[in-house]
């Protein structure tokens, strides 16, 4: 039954989103996460998403999202001077993530719409089974 | 009979099919919208609907033959070949080599839609029609 697919792949699309939403939510909670040592100071995180296609065998139409992995930003931690910090090291530096507020701003925006847009498909896919049911009454 | 059932509904049985598997390819673009390096693909309809119906020899695709057991063919599991896929061609194409466009898919997915509903209604009005034939009221 193919239409059941659509509700599997928009679930995916759905979680991939969701996992996203979850990444730039914790992107920004650690956005002021300031540390003394720079090796353990919080690193911005990104999903890696991928398509699934797993079923290409039988049909090659379906194929959902799945998230790889989830990957540290490598850049280095912007060094702050603030020596009446108490998690100041003994320079005087405190070390801020490498967080972008503007970009997870941007990400949190897209991952909202892209979340939208699967529970739109659903939705719709939904009503077309429904009145597929109802076919002849 | 049950033949003479299918020539009375005539084309728009193999109509809504393709038209469901349709929704299942735009729900699948949809949902690899941030996928990097995903291409959209989209279902030719009329030549999937005249090869479907039979009323084409000329399917405008490839089929894969499967001439030695473990081949995987590119057919549905009941026999019928699947419909022709083809990637679309971007308009803006994307750093990251995704080609969906989300307001072009959208758009895609919500005439597809109201087409199914139009295919169900024209069934519909088939039995209905068959069934004041039946009743004779």
């Amino acid at each position: 039954m193919s239409s059941f697919k659509i509700f599997e792949i928009a679930g995916t699309g759905m979680s991939a989103q969701s996992v996203r939403l979850n990444t730039t939510a914790s992107n920004l909670a650690n956005a002021d996460s300031v540390s003394g040592d720079p090796n353990q100071v919080y690193k911005s995180k990104h999903p890696l998403f991928e398509a699934i296609r797993a079923s290409l065998g039988q049909n090659a139409a379906s194929s959902g999202v799945a998230v790889k992995g989830i990957v540290e930003n490598q850049a280095a931690p912007t060094a702050r001077y603030e020596p009446g910090n108490p998690l100041a090291d003994a320079n005087g530096y405190v070390y801020a993530p490498n967080v972008n507020t503007v970009e997870e701003m941007v990400d949190m925006i897209s991952a909202s719409r892209s979340y939208q847009n699967n529970v739109e498909v659903m939705q719709t896919a939904k009503d077309m089974m429904l009145a597929t049911l109802r076919l002849g009454q | 009979m049950p033949s003479s059932i299918d020539n009375y509904i005539g084309v728009h049985a193999a109509a809504l099919k393709l038209r469901s598997q349709r929704t299942e390819v735009l729900a699948a673009n949809l949902a690899n919208a941030d996928t990097p390096g995903y291409r959209a693909r989209d279902i030719d309809f009329k030549n999937a609907l005249a090869a479907a119906s039979g009323q084409s020899n000329a399917t405008g695709g490839v089929h894969l033959a499967t001439t030695r057991a473990g081949h995987i063919g590119n057919a549905a599991p009941d026999g019928t070949p699947a419909p022709e896929l083809k990637y679309r061609t971007p308009l803006a194409p994307s750093l990251d080599g995704n080609t969906v466009d989300g307001q072009l898919e959208q758009a895609a997915f919500a005439e597809n839609t109201v087409r199914y509903q139009a295919t169900l209604s024209f069934i519909s009005s088939k039995f209905r029609a068959l069934m004041t034939a039946i009743t004779g009221q």
